[in-house]
């Protein structure tokens, strides 16, 4: 029997907002624990929450980003629940009325083997705002720092679990597809579109290190051809787009032997490991909670009228679509380019810039694409983290334009760039690189080059086109590579021709 | 003096005739005399409340004043209060010291008034009788063989028993006006939003609200224009103008429409208590008012929407006293699951733990249709019924409690004898509508006691200052507001018309 995976995906986007969802805390990363736990994290007697409009804002900019229903009028609840690090008893989140509701994101799935790439519609189900809760560090934290004074039992390593609330309160943007996708490759294409995207908008640092983007992924397989879902499990907290894959691939293959096997599948929650690369089920629905939502009397609900909406669409920056159709029309690219280019906003503004800084967009385009991406990718940088600046990169670009340099130099150059701040001018002279454009110093070389090489004229004028090759390849060769090819190859045929 | 109004006693301030520190210690001697009996205080702090004193007067004399400067106030134990212990009458928060300030504390000590302590309060506010508190009961200070009523107990006892210049309290279903009622005081329930609950300790969120608890209604005013206001750290909180609470006290009532709705004298009401409440809509027409018969006919529904609700937002509110961060935790546990166990099963009392499990019970899955969600369509309806008769008249009168006040221990095995208690309050914090509770006679109790009868006067949204002219009024004529219990002797006579 042949099987179809069905998957669908929750993802947990921590929103960047200068301070909690529901209080004035800050939301830093990696502050010592409870140093940003304000009355209102650590759930003191008596407090109370206020939405943050930050939190809000981006809400609705990713909602207007893929063309979302935003909700006028939508409602905080509480989810009830106990865990030492689960402040109040319960997380504020958004349940029967999200913030955003249907949308869509188009995927670009990247080619396998034989299978082309190709475009997909994901359904968008909903996305809506929650505080994240806190932490809880089980054992191996700094002990010297405790007052064991305070505790009745020795304090060791192993029987101690802290909690640290700076992250409780965090806001997120929880969104939700539908069971759309039907390959680990799929949904790898999706989550890294979407990861781009609520980086481009601006709501998200997209550090999955940090726990800024988290993905929870629910897999199930069925026979091809069937309507009917078949039982799901759910795999958390995935935080890279390689465990992503390993994970998928590993609970598809679980299922489906499962299923082969004669046995059923029991929805559950499971957790991948990755260093044995499989899933294992951390708990089965009969043991979920009952979470007693109700509307969170403490807050209003949260009304978003057309002036919000517009005030929001007022400070979007262009979407990666609308600048991907600008770039061809406006700098001619192919659509494959243009669409390389607006993969990431930050490769984007460093490909504009490189052409407002005076550079040809073309040309620009494939050095972004090929010396600058490659360069990145062997050193695991980020576009933003580039050591050649857009404005040096234009510069470079020019002096390949004017005929200072060859492209082969530039190349030399560029490797210079890339490991020393320095100025292009600067390196092209260091190095020597300077192209012979000077006719007349051309022309005399060429003659003595003639002069030289008689048996490789004759062959010219034999017929034989590799002899011209030859006689080019010796002119540069004499002008150690500075001689500007173009010129060469111009004035050697008018030589020949006249000979 | 004790029995100077807030007025009189801020204007022997202001002439220096007396220092808030004579004030104050006068009231704390008279606190150190009656308490050991009466048990109105649960944490008094004479340094702290002395050195407010000293500041307020030296307030004072730099003329830097408010109507409220150097005036001892006794504040419910649900405010969080900074540096005092902050109990809530419960045994899970015994040794809490809030390190922060609730918003009406704030208030308070921004215009200058002396905390002069903490007072016992039912468990978390649950309760109509002050029997539920950790701390003990409170006696009612006209026979102290009964209770106070509550959950404002304390309060209501210190203010009867003069053991303060005035009070606060909270009333989720009848809280300040019941035990008004029962110790024969002035006390007002503001507009759901009025008067911030920015750390007021929760027991139902969407109900709770602040007032004031006093002498007459013109006391009720000036500590109204104290608690007031908007506050944006409760989004609940309303943005509003703000307003000076005294300034309708002195208007006449010829023309005022009072609603009698027909419910509030069927049965169920003692019959004693039945011919004060007709005594004092007496007084009312001799002042000029025109009576008007409605009804609201859902106020049967009121306790069994009340019970759904209120104990449904509890159930929640109190997921935070956990043994976790601060509070009560048990001294041995086994696990995680064993440590909430025990913590929260010693932490909390009897009638706390009853309204967890309703609460929790309510909101669960597959029941929270047929109760939550059924009891907030009726919430509606109540609130409707009012909407109706204040089309016909400008305030609703009835009795504030159904009886006077009851002995000790009789409704304590009979939880729904004690909830009827807030028969005629509840329906108004159903609708988020103001009510108050104001001397209207006394009645011979079973064992021929005579005993205080609360008339209460219920206002259209934002009313407040209306209904305080309204009461103001009748204490102009009536003398039943300054009556004052003898403290353990027999109280005062019964007037030969209302034996």
């Amino acid at each position: 029997m042949e099987w179809e995976v069905v998957i669908g995906l929750e993802t947990h986007t921590q929103l960047q907002t200068n301070t909690k969802i529901f209080s004035g805390a800050s939301i830093k990363y990696g502050a010592e624990p409870n140093t940003q736990a304000c009355e209102v994290s650590i759930a003191l007697p008596g407090v109370l929450p206020v939405l943050n409009k930050e939190a809000v804002q981006c809400a609705i900019k990713f909602g207007l980003a893929i063309n979302a229903e935003i909700a006028p009028r939508s409602v905080f609840a509480r989810k009830n629940y106990f865990y030492p690090d689960l402040p109040k008893g319960y997380q504020i989140s958004q349940y029967e009325l999200p913030v955003v509701g249907k949308g869509a994101i188009t995927i670009q799935v990247p080619a396998v083997g034989k299978n082309p790439a190709y475009e997909k519609v994901i359904n968008i189900t909903r996305a809506h705002l929650e505080e994240d809760a806190g932490k809880s560090v089980h054992g191996g934290f700094d002990l010297e720092k405790l007052d064991e004074a305070k505790w009745d039992e020795p304090v060791t390593k192993g029987n101690f679990t802290g909690i640290d609330l700076n992250r409780a309160g965090t806001p997120l943007l929880e969104i939700v597809t539908e069971p759309d996708m039907r390959s680990a490759a799929e949904t790898v294409a999706y989550a890294k579109k979407l990861h781009e995207l609520v980086q481009w908008i601006g709501i998200c640092d997209g550090n999955m290190q940090e726990g800024s983007f988290r993905c929870d992924v629910n897999v199930s397989v069925r026979p091809k051809g069937t309507g009917k879902l078949g039982t799901r499990r759910e795999i958390k907290n995935l935080n890279s787009f390689k465990f992503m894959t390993q994970a998928i691939e590993y609970e598809t293959r679980w299922q489906i032997e499962a299923l082969e096997d004669g046995g059923t599948i029991q929805q559950a929650t499971v957790l991948f490991n990755p260093d044995t690369g499989e899933t294992r089920a951390m708990r089965s629905k009969e043991e979920a909670n009952d979470y007693r939502y109700f509307p969170d009397p403490d807050l209003l609900p949260l009304e978003v009228t057309e002036a919000d909406k517009a005030a929001v669409r007022a400070n979007m920056p262009e979407l990666p679509e609308a600048m991907k159709a600008r770039f061809e029309a406006e700098y001619g690219l192919s659509s494959y380019d243009a669409s390389a280019l607006t993969t990431s906003r930050d490769l984007a503004t460093y490909f504009v810039a490189t052409v407002n800084s005076g550079a040809e967009a073309k040309q620009s385009a494939n050095w972004v694409m090929g010396n600058i991406s490659a360069k990145l990718n062997a050193e695991d940088r980020t576009i933003a983290a580039s050591p050649v600046s857009a404005t040096q990169l234009a510069q470079l670009l020019k002096r390949i334009a004017d005929n200072t340099i060859s492209n082969n130099a530039a190349k030399q150059v560029f490797e210079v760039l890339w490991s020393r701040e320095i100025d292009v001018d600067e390196v092209i002279e260091k190095l020597g690189l300077k192209q012979v454009s000077d006719s007349g110093a051309i022309e005399a070389m060429i003659d003595e080059v003639l002069a030289a090489n008689p048996a490789m004229i004759e062959e010219f004028k034999a017929g034989k086109e590799k002899a011209f090759n030859a006689l080019v390849g010796q002119a540069m060769k004499a002008s150690k590579g500075k001689a500007n090819p173009a010129q060469v190859n111009e004035v050697l045929k008018r030589k020949l021709s006249a000979s | 003096m004790i029995n100077s109004s807030l007025k009189q006693l801020g204007e022997m301030l202001q002439a220096k005739k007396i220092s808030s520190v004579e004030l104050t210690q006068s009231f704390l001697s008279r606190i150190q005399q009656y308490n050991p009996d009466i048990n109105a205080y649960i944490a008094l702090d004479e340094a702290k409340t002395l050195t407010q004193a000293k500041a307020a007067d030296a307030l004072i004399a730099s003329g830097d004043t408010t109507p409220l400067t150097g005036i001892p106030i006794a504040q419910k134990d649900i405010f969080c209060a900074k540096g005092w212990k902050t109990t809530c009458g419960s045994k899970m928060l015994a040794n809490f010291i809030a390190p922060y300030d609730a918003h009406v504390i704030t208030q308070f000590d921004a215009a200058g008034a002396v905390n002069l302590g903490k007072t016992n309060m039912d468990e978390f506010a649950m309760g109509s009788s002050n029997e539920t508190s950790y701390f003990g009961g409170v006696k009612n200070p006209w026979d102290f063989k009964r209770v106070p009523g509550g959950s404002s107990g304390g309060s209501a006892a210190a203010v009867a028993a003069r053991l303060c210049a005035a009070a606060t309290g909270t009333d989720t279903g009848g809280s300040i006006r019941q035990p008004a009622s029962l110790c024969g005081f002035t006390g007002l329930k503001p507009t759901y939003g009025v008067v911030s609950r920015y750390g007021m300790i929760a027991f139902a969120s969407s109900l709770d609200q602040a007032g004031p608890m006093a002498k007459s209604a013109e006391d009720c005013a000036l500590m109204m224009n104290v608690m007031a206001g908007f506050d944006e750290r409760d989004s609940t909180s309303l943005q509003r103008e703000k307003e000076d609470y005294t300034r309708d006290l002195h208007k006449p009532l010829q023309g005022l429409k009072i609603g009698l709705p027909k419910e509030f004298f069927a049965e169920g009401l003692d019959a004693n208590v039945g011919k004060v409440i007709e005594g004092a809509i007496a007084e009312y027409k001799k002042l000029g008012a025109e009576i008007v018969d409605i009804s609201l006919p859902n106020t049967g529904l009121s306790i069994p929407v009340y019970y759904v609700l209120a104990p449904a937002e509890a159930s929640s509110n109190l997921s935070r006293y956990d043994g976790v961060r601060y509070g009560h935790r048990a001294e041995s546990y086994t696990d995680l699951m064993d440590m909430y166990c025990k913590s929260r099963a010693e932490g909390f009392g009897a009638e706390v733990k009853r309204r967890i499990l309703i609460g929790t019970y309510v909101l669960s899955a597959g029941y929270y249709d047929a109760y939550y969600l059924k009891a907030q369509q009726i919430r509606r309806l109540i609130a409707q019924d009012f909407v109706e008769a204040f089309k016909q008249c400008d305030v609703i009168m009835g009795p504030a409690a159904p009886s006077t006040a009851f002995k000790a221990g009789e409704k304590v095995d009979d939880p729904v004898a004690m909830y009827l208690q807030d028969i005629y309050t509840i329906s108004t914090n159903l609708a988020g509508l103001p009510g108050m509770s104001v001397p209207a006679g006394f009645s011979t109790g079973s064992d021929g006691k005579v005993l205080p009868v609360g008339l209460q006067i219920i206002g259209n949204y934002f009313d407040e200052a209306r209904m305080l002219n309204v009461a103001h009024q009748y204490q102009q004529v009536t003398d039943w507001h300054a009556q004052i219990p003898n403290l353990g002797k027999p109280n005062l006579v019964l007037p030969e018309e209302l034996k």
